[in-house]
């Protein structure tokens, strides 16, 4: 039988990915555990339904509605457990909101991999500000594949602040993003990776700017270890006057591997799209400096990853 | 006190001498400046003081216990600090994260901008910002000036303080050192081409081809200095 209610070391997976650590009162709130419904509220203006064919839900912001929070993380405490589920994002006109997901997955190893798929599809009004934030995190001996998919479209003067960041324990991961940016929209997205062990990992990335004075800003960070490997393909195509900015980091380190694949298109004179890629050590003038200041060399790294991550 | 003694550094290749059986003290609460032309040995000098590389012969003291064995961070934690000629940046880490790394513990904003405004910048405005390619060099050197100002050194060495920043960082710099000066907290052992810095020092040490050719106090050895440095050049010419 599923367990789906909240236990005490569930609320320490749901701190990690969701920084709640206790259920919030008054807020719209679904905790889906191990594929069920574990808690829901809803608030006057934020309703949250379960689709009929009950693999995932719609959450509905009514247009106007300010400040409000919206949780919806995930966890999987069963091992070998494997999910797929689609959210509905529809944000109606004026609305400012921040939508708080994320996946915890606790894997024992017991039964084998535990993998959760989620598709989020964000349906934007025009004049709406949303900051949403994902954070994804494994721990337990079990292998947890987490494959999140996001599709936006954004309307008319909106912002879209995209904060996604992998902390650790995920041992592959697959991630698929892309939006749809109408006239003067603007969407910036932050994005922080760490793996180790043999972690795999690969990011795609597609923004279409077609909206007139619409504006991208991609910043990637990124830290490889031990024998992990990570693919970056972040592409911006710009289809009208746009400004797009796209910037990817990677520190690499022991036997890790670090791709990136930069794309960028212009289909009108006016579109201005730029990508920077690096891909380096950790600077040893920086382990020095640090050093000199009596820091060990294992601290020295520590500040300088936890640094360039934040 | 800081004592160089006999401290011979070969480059890697194994053949190069670049500092040949130097010996120096840089006394207790004195600014002692170490000058010469380029290329004479002052920055491995610095280099082998805080521990970045190890002498190929010789022993380096710190206040009587023999130093030349340890890494950096075992120097740093016994009071010697180094002031880089280019500070490295870092992509995120922030300035008051810097300055309390630098002082080894939390560290309230007010104290922060106690340090920042003796190397004269606005705290408020630097407190949460990079040190990353967003500062100037002038910004970052003055912020690594202001990471040894922080701590409670025994001997602080800069490594050619004056190079890349402007005019105003400069005076900025020379107020700093003279301030350090007066207070006589520690040890100051500056490595500078620049005129200014040399004048606020207690001694003068001149080193050149890898030896100390002079060493004595500001007003014996200043009117020396345009004689020996023309000397170098000719040699150099020929």
């Amino acid at each position: 039988m599923i367990n789906n209610k909240l236990l005490g070391s569930d609320m320490h997976l749901l701190d990690m990915i969701a920084s709640m650590p206790q259920v919030p009162e008054g807020a719209a709130i679904n905790v889906r555990k191990n594929g069920e419904k574990a808690v829901r509220s809803i608030t006057e203006n934020i309703d949250i339904r379960t689709k009929e064919d009950g693999k995932g839900i719609d959450i509905i912001i009514k247009p106007g509605t300010k400040g409000e929070k919206v949780y919806i993380p995930v966890i999987l405490t069963e091992s070998g457990l494997k999910e797929t589920v689609a959210n509905d994002f529809i944000v109606g006109n004026g609305a400012e909101v921040e939508i708080v997901a994320g996946c915890g997955i606790c894997n024992s190893g017991s039964c084998g991999e535990s993998s959760h798929s989620g598709v989020h599809t964000f349906k934007i009004g025009d004049n709406c500000k949303v900051k949403y934030v994902e954070k994804h995190y494994g721990e337990g001996d079990g292998q947890a594949v987490m494959n999140p998919s996001t599709v936006i479209m954004l309307g008319k003067n909106s912002v879209f602040d995209m904060e996604s960041s992998q902390i650790r324990g995920i041992s592959s991961t697959i991630r698929n993003t892309v939006a749809y940016l109408a006239e003067d929209a603007r969407m910036n997205v932050s994005e922080r990776l760490v793996t180790h062990e043999n972690q795999v990992a690969k990011s795609d990335m597609e923004v279409f700017l077609n909206g007139k004075g619409s504006s991208l800003q991609i910043v990637s960070r990124s830290v490889a270890q031990d024998t992990s490997s990570q693919m970056f393909h972040p592409k911006a195509v710009g289809n009208t006057a746009c400004n797009a900015h796209i910037q990817c980091d990677a520190i690499i380190m022991d036997d890790a591997a670090v791709g990136s694949i930069p794309e960028i298109q212009a289909n009108s004179a006016e579109a201005s799209i730029i990508h920077e890629a690096a891909i380096g050590r950790i600077n040893n003038e920086q382990l020095l400096k640090l050093q000199s200041l009596g820091l060990s060399a294992e601290e020295a790294e520590a500040v300088i990853i936890e640094g360039f991550l934040s | 006190m800081l004592i160089f003694d006999s401290v011979r550094y070969t480059a890697p290749d194994g053949e190069t001498d670049i500092i040949k059986d130097l010996s120096l003290e840089v006394k207790d609460g004195e600014i002692l400046v170490v000058t010469g032309p380029n290329g004479g040995g002052k920055s491995t000098l610095a280099r082998l003081a805080m521990g970045i590389i190890k002498p190929t012969a010789g022993k380096i003291t710190l206040d009587g216990m023999d130093i030349t064995e340890l890494d950096i961070t075992e120097r740093a934690k016994l009071g010697v600090g180094y002031a880089f000629q280019a500070p490295p940046r870092f992509k995120g880490l922030t300035v008051k994260r810097l300055l309390a790394l630098a002082a080894g513990d939390e560290i309230s904003d007010s104290e922060c901008c106690k340090y920042l405004s003796r190397v004269g910048l606005c705290a408020a405005d630097y407190l949460d910002r990079a040190l990353d390619a967003t500062l100037s060099g002038g910004e970052l050197k003055r912020i690594e000036v202001a990471s040894l100002l922080i701590r409670s050194l025994k001997v602080a060495i800069y490594d050619e303080p004056e190079a890349g920043i402007d005019i105003w960082s400069f005076n900025m710099l020379v107020n700093a050192f003279s301030t350090m000066g007066k207070e006589k907290s520690g040890s100051l052992m500056i490595i500078s081409h620049q005129e200014r810095l040399i004048q606020t020092a207690d001694r003068i040490a001149i080193v050149a081809e890898g030896k100390l050719k002079d060493i004595g106090t500001k007003n014996e050895i200043m009117p020396k200095l345009s004689e020996i440095f023309c000397r170098e050049c000719i040699k150099t010419r020929n």
